[in-house]
């Protein structure tokens, strides 16, 4: 900030201060809102803290608005597509940085495309294909989808960290007797965790928020994931929005509490998807 | 050691799952969808052979409107392009180059990025909420009565209150971005020009946006084929309603697919929405590799 007169810098801080109320805002809101009842948030204090902290709408969200299901629901979901999702990227990332073979390189782009690819294209056949082997209303439904499409990002974490892993590790390794196996699972592997976290929450993000493949290859409420379940509850609390308020900030909580303790790596997994993109 | 990685049923082994995967579920759908968009079909009886006709529908049609929706996706692409980046590139800027609080105001600046659409579209439905929400609550406070509106179902501001929370939403990720892109400026290069008397915006002018154009690059082809496949928030506020004035491609898509049945045409929606996403990317490649 040197060279930058004092009412520029003012102004500065007043633009920054303003921009992060802007976004402050809907979560205050959404907080406050949860906890009141209609005549507050639709005339006595709609803006302000609730005056009588009505608890009971977080009850009534769980209970009758069946989030405790939809919230279970997303959170199986999205921990088999992280574990598929990094058995397979390693696996594969092994195969692309450590194993000697041709086209390695022309492989890897391969997998690259992934990033550009919208998941909206692939809506119709493997709908189609889900319908035919009997997996619509299943978990599998969005386990499979979610996990192809979270390879491609996977595969680029893995490889930067996998390539900087010294070679050295691996001879080590391979003189005290392990095989290829070996090396994998005992000297890499366990190495790998910074990736597999920044993998871990980025999957994690994805699946929790995705919205399309949910909302169409599940139709049975007992299978319902979060973003769908939070449209049926709002149908089916027009009127009362203490409820839905109680619903949104039940399904945002695990984000901004990861969020909170995780920022810097939340924002590198973001980067690094960006990178190659 | 060369022995051991030299073995092509290992490699293979650990790479056949993934690419089952990633062949089964990206690769291999994007070409039936190509294949299915040359035929009528209503997804259970038989297909039937239409040719191109599907496409030419798409483009002619008004009962359909793709067109409409396409221009929408266009109009919410420019406007990206012109208020999303140059807002998240100044705060890059600022950012970047180290202020007090600097990664407070990154964190709460990213966040609507990591909040589910679902869950932002459900608070700007209560924001536009006719008799409650607070748009209308506050004109009203402040005597602006006429002012107030059925904001996401009126035919004339529907579009503009759809486009606010999606430009809104994901400022903080190009900002993100282009943040990281300079903070990767060498503090040698801000200091030798700090040497040299530059100021602060000429410091930005020939050091840093120089050094950050290929993250340029990707937030604009970012902006642009994110606007093109845009769904969420849409499909939460209005689903493309009232009478259209909100379709965008996607939505028009799981319409054609889900209430019309005509699987045909939706996949046609989709390889044109691949189309169009590539076609952008090629096109700000050559953009940017031109100005090189």
């Amino acid at each position: 900030m040197r060279n930058t007169g004092k009412p520029v810098r003012v102004l500065i801080y007043i633009g920054l201060v303003a921009w992060a109320l802007i976004n402050l805002f809907p979560i205050y809101w959404m907080f406050t809102f949860s906890l009141k009842d209609n005549a507050e948030i639709f005339g006595e204090n709609v803006a302000g803290l609730p005056q009588h902290w009505l608890w009971s709408n977080y009850a009534t969200a769980l209970k009758s608005g069946k989030m405790g299901l939809y919230f279970l629901n997303s959170g199986i979901v999205a921990v088999a597509t992280i574990l598929i999702t990094l058995a397979l990227a390693l696996l594969a990332t092994f195969a692309l940085t450590r194993m000697v073979w041709k086209r390695q390189h022309a492989v890897n782009r391969f997998f690259m495309l992934g990033l550009t690819i919208p998941i909206h294209a692939s809506i119709v056949p493997v709908y189609v294909t889900l319908s035919r082997l009997h997996l619509l209303n299943t978990y599998w439904a969005l386990i499979i989808p979610y996990a192809a499409f979270s390879l491609s990002m996977a595969i680029l974490v893995c490889t930067g960290f996998m390539n900087k892993i010294p070679r050295e590790m691996d001879e080590s390794a391979c003189i005290d007797g392990c095989g290829t196996w070996g090396i994998f699972f005992r000297i890499i592997v366990p190495l790998m965790r910074p990736a597999v976290a920044t993998v871990g929450i980025y999957t994690f993000l994805q699946c929790w928020n995705e919205l399309m493949f949910a909302n169409v290859f599940i139709s049975r409420t007992a299978l319902k994931t979060l973003p769908v379940g939070i449209q049926a509850l709002s149908g089916q609390y027009t009127t009362a929005w203490g409820p839905i308020g109680a619903a949104l900030v039940l399904s945002t909580f695990p984000t901004l509490f990861i969020y909170f303790f995780l920022s810097k790596k939340i924002q590198e997994s973001f980067i690094a998807g960006a990178v190659k993109g | 050691m060369n022995k051991l990685y030299n073995n092509r049923l290992r490699t293979l082994l650990m790479l056949l799952p993934a690419l089952i995967l990633f062949c089964g579920v990206l690769i291999a759908p994007i070409l039936t969808s190509v294949y299915f968009s040359a035929f009528d079909w209503n997804g259970i009886g038989a297909r039937t052979f239409v040719g191109f006709s599907n496409y030419k529908e798409l483009f002619t049609s008004d009962s359909i409107g793709f067109l409409k929706a396409l221009g929408n996706a266009l109009l919410l692409a420019a406007l990206s392009v012109a208020i999303q980046i140059p807002l998240a590139l100044g705060m890059a800027l600022v950012l970047g180059k180290g202020i007090k609080g600097e990664r407070l105001f990154l964190a709460i600046f990213f966040m609507p990025v990591l909040i589910s659409s679902v869950v932002i579209g459900q608070l700007w439905v209560k924001v536009y909420n006719p008799e409650y929400g607070i748009l209308n609550v506050l004109l009203r406070a402040v005597g602006l009565e006429n002012w107030t509106r059925i904001w996401l179902g009126d035919v004339n501001t529907a579009l503009g209150a759809v486009l606010v929370p999606m430009l809104w939403q994901y400022v903080g990720y190009h900002m993100l971005l282009l943040y990281a892109g300079v903070k990767a400026v060498p503090t040698e290069l801000r200091e030798a020009a700090i040497v040299d008397g530059a100021s602060d915006a000429q410091i930005n002018r020939y050091i840093v946006l120089p050094y950050i154009r290929p993250i340029l690059r990707t937030s604009v082809i970012f902006a642009i084929t994110g606007s093109l496949k845009s769904f969420d928030l849409i499909y939460v506020l209005t689903n493309g309603g009232p009478f259209h004035t909100t379709e965008v491609p996607s939505t028009l898509m799981i319409n054609m697919l889900f209430l019309r049945n005509r699987y045909g045409m939706g996949s046609a929606i989709a390889v044109m929405m691949i189309v169009l996403c590539f076609g952008f990317a090629l096109l700000i490649h050559a953009v940017f590799r031109e100005e090189d």
